[in-house]
């Protein structure tokens, strides 16, 4: 998860600047009972029955095998009595309407309003997280609303939000609700929007893949080290799913939030920038985002802006074509610049779009193609 | 060590000066101290007449473990002013959970010695758990409290040790001022055993991120947070019926009645005779060792060198009544 796309209950319960809070209900949090609709539990997808009423779960790399009346890592599938369901199916304990920008995606329709949700739950543990307080919960200790793909639709037509961004804590953990919602819109000519960490099996991510308009992946470091240790997680699944995003040719963005001392050592960007160049090509948008002390990761000060200007240089040096810094509102490494004449193509202040001068997807002064989905 | 209740009331006296009984004490096992677990016999209770019979296997037991009359036991660990939280476990439904008759026990002595009913609450995680189990609900506090975690929520403040890092239960940190713990003697489908250290998952936000490892050092790091070390000062595990093979849940082919309390001050010291007890039935019944399938609870051993008690057999002082 990253900075720009931080969405603490705190600061959803204050006005957010740059989107619109929906979920008012959830002002019930840690004073009461959660107020949680009552129970509609949708069998999961994606897991295989065992003996003795266990299950395992083919959703994300972990595979839990979970015993009867448990539930996985994530905390939001339950084993009950041999069956496994999602339990947060139709119940997202939070509602924002926030810019594309916000995502970050920067080459999917710039300046969309996106009607952005979230539920409980997440298959990771980010010691820097900075949504924890839902990501981290599990759905009894949050309040939620009772939203159905149908109802959500309605509402994002009633908000005129052409695109629903799934987003907040990690979606793969409620891919049945993403699924369905996705499938939907896309039969109404509505966009999707996946912000993930890119920890999910093959078959689910193919699936998704099929109904999603984009999808962005945080990747957290380019080590295993720092996944085990940092995340609870591995890398290789990671770069996994970015290869079937390109497989699949869905447009994907990747962000890397840098962490002084943890994960922005040169080498290890060199390396990176490297990789994304010759396994997922050139014009796969980075975002070298600004770390902000989070959670458990308090004793970290914040990125400085130079060891993002440095990240941002050997991207481009790798030739990498649109690399951006994030967290930083005003700089100009949040436009977007031709690879070709060099010339700004749209000009960005924090998630505001200040200026767009890219007509069709081509650059005005060179007529360079411009990769993403601009209309 | 095994000793009989007979030489045990014979060497009372004099072992009785060697124990802290400083009330409140719950932590007189760690450090290089030795650590009593006594085990006190009883049947499954079923009926009114085995309901009286495992208060009668509750009062032999505190006897036996404090070395003082019942009332005089009961009132070195908890004081009239206490709020005193019974953490039972309930996830494996009416068949094998906490008995309902050893919480009542347990409420009478506590009753005994001056608390009312609204100083005593009966909690696990999920009051709908609770309710499977066949404890009543209550929020009325003229009457025995009885929530779960989800009806009062988590504290605002996170609780870290180690690799652990968690939302503690309101109900420990703003409620209880001591806890009692009352586990089930079963065998874990991914941590091994689940006895005493286990059994406070059930007071933390997050207790699905810490079932990877076998649990080690989670089961202990969590132990290990500020308000549930402090407050924890009397753990009696529910071991009348146990489980060898298949647990959490409830495996009736796997389950027996093992017809015990065992009850003791220090988890760790419990969680180790707990592991040989699973141990022993296993290799009786020509199952794998934990070791063996990969389930070996470390986290005891963790538990032991955080200082929470004690896992070394020779330290260990087991008193049969
Ligand atoms: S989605 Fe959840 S339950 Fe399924 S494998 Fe991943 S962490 Fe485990």
């Amino acid at each position: 998860m990253t900075d720009a796309d931080a969405h603490s209950r705190r600061a959803f319960l204050q006005s957010a600047a740059g989107g619109v809070c929906l979920l008012l209900s959830a002002s019930a949090w840690a004073a009461s009972a959660p107020v949680t609709p009552a129970e509609k539990l949708v069998e999961a997808r994606y897991y295989e029955k065992l003996p003795h009423r266990k299950i395992r779960c083919l959703l994300c790399p972990r595979a839990c095998v979970i015993d009867d009346r448990e539930t996985g890592y994530c905390g939001v599938r339950e084993n009950r009595n041999g069956t496994y369901y999602t339990l947060v199916y139709g119940k997202p304990c939070t509602l924002h309407i926030d810019p594309i920008e916000k995502k970050p995606l920067f080459h999917f329709l710039p300046s969309s309003a996106t009607l952005s949700l979230g539920t409980a739950g997440c298959n990771v543990l980010c010691k820097f997280c900075q949504n924890w307080e839902i990501s981290q919960s599990r759905p009894e200790q949050l309040p939620a609303l009772d939203l159905p793909p149908d109802k959500l639709i309605a509402l994002t037509r009633q908000k005129q939000c052409p695109v629903i961004a799934f987003t907040y804590n990690e979606p793969v953990v409620f891919t049945e609700y993403m699924y369905d919602i996705a499938q939907i819109a896309k039969a109404g000519n509505r966009h999707t929007v996946m912000i993930s960490n890119g920890y999910i099996q093959e078959k689910p991510l193919r699936d998704l893949c099929r109904v999603l308009s984009a999808v962005k992946i945080d990747l957290k470091a380019f080590s295993e080290r720092f996944y085990r240790e940092m995340v609870s997680g591995e890398l290789k699944p990671v770069l996994d799913s970015l290869l079937i995003l390109s497989q699949e040719k869905i447009w994907f963005e990747i962000v890397y939030l840098v962490i002084p001392g943890q994960n922005d050592d040169s080498q290890e960007l060199k390396a990176l920038c490297r990789w994304i160049v010759r396994e997922l090509g050139a014009q796969v948008p980075v975002h070298f985002t600004r770390f902000h002390p989070q959670y458990r990761l308090t004793n970290i000060p914040a990125t400085p802006l130079r060891t993002l200007e440095h990240a941002r240089q050997i991207g481009l040096d790798a030739g990498l074509h649109f690399v951006y810094s994030g967290n930083v509102p005003g700089h100009p490494g949040e436009n977007t610049y031709c690879p070709h004449c060099q010339k700004v193509l749209i000009q960005r202040i924090g998630f505001a779009v200040a200026a767009n001068r890219l007509g069709d997807g081509v650059c005005p002064h060179c007529r360079q193609l411009i990769p993403g989905v601009w209309k | 060590m095994t000793i009989s209740r007979r030489k045990f009331i014979r060497n009372a006296a004099m072992a009785a000066s060697a124990v802290s009984l400083a009330p409140w004490s719950a932590n007189i096992t760690r450090g290089a101290a030795r650590s009593r677990v006594v085990f006190s016999h009883t049947a499954v209770p079923e009926g009114r007449e085995e309901a009286v019979r495992c208060l009668h296997a509750l009062d032999r037991g505190m006897e036996a473990l404090l070395q003082r009359p019942v009332r005089e036991a009961w009132a070195s660990l908890f004081s009239s002013s206490d709020v005193v939280g019974l953490k039972v476990s309930c996830l494996a439904g009416r068949k094998f959970s906490t008995h309902v008759a050893l919480v009542q026990a347990i409420c009478t002595r506590l009753e005994d010695i001056g608390l009312k009913k609204g100083q005593i609450i009966i909690w696990d995680r999920l009051d709908s758990d609770l309710d499977n189990a066949g404890f009543v609900l209550n929020r009325n506090p003229q009457k025995i409290l009885c929530m779960g975690n989800d009806a009062v929520g988590y504290s605002r403040e996170l609780y870290e040790y180690g690799s652990a890092c968690s939302r503690l239960s309101r109900l420990v940190t703003e409620r209880c001022t001591a806890i009692i713990n009352l586990p089930v003697l079963k065998d874990h489908g991914i941590v091994g055993i689940s006895a005493g250290l286990k059994n406070f998952f059930g007071a933390i936000d997050n207790p699905n991120k810490y079932h990877v490892a076998c649990g080690d050092p989670y089961v202990a790091d969590v132990n290990m947070f500020a308000p549930l070390r402090d407050k924890v000062r009397l753990t009696i595990c529910d071991a009348m019926l146990a489980q060898y093979e298949g647990g959490p849940p409830y495996m009736r082919q796997w389950n027996w009645p093992y017809q015990k309390l065992l009850l003791t001050q220090d988890m760790v010291a419990l969680d180790r005779l707990s592991w040989n007890i699973i141990a022993k039935k296993r290799r009786q019944s020509g199952l794998p060792s934990l070791e063996e399938t990969g389930r070996t609870p470390g986290y005891i051993h963790t538990a032991a060198l955080h200082g929470l008690g004690n896992d070394d057999m020779k330290q260990i002082e087991v008193v049969e009544t």
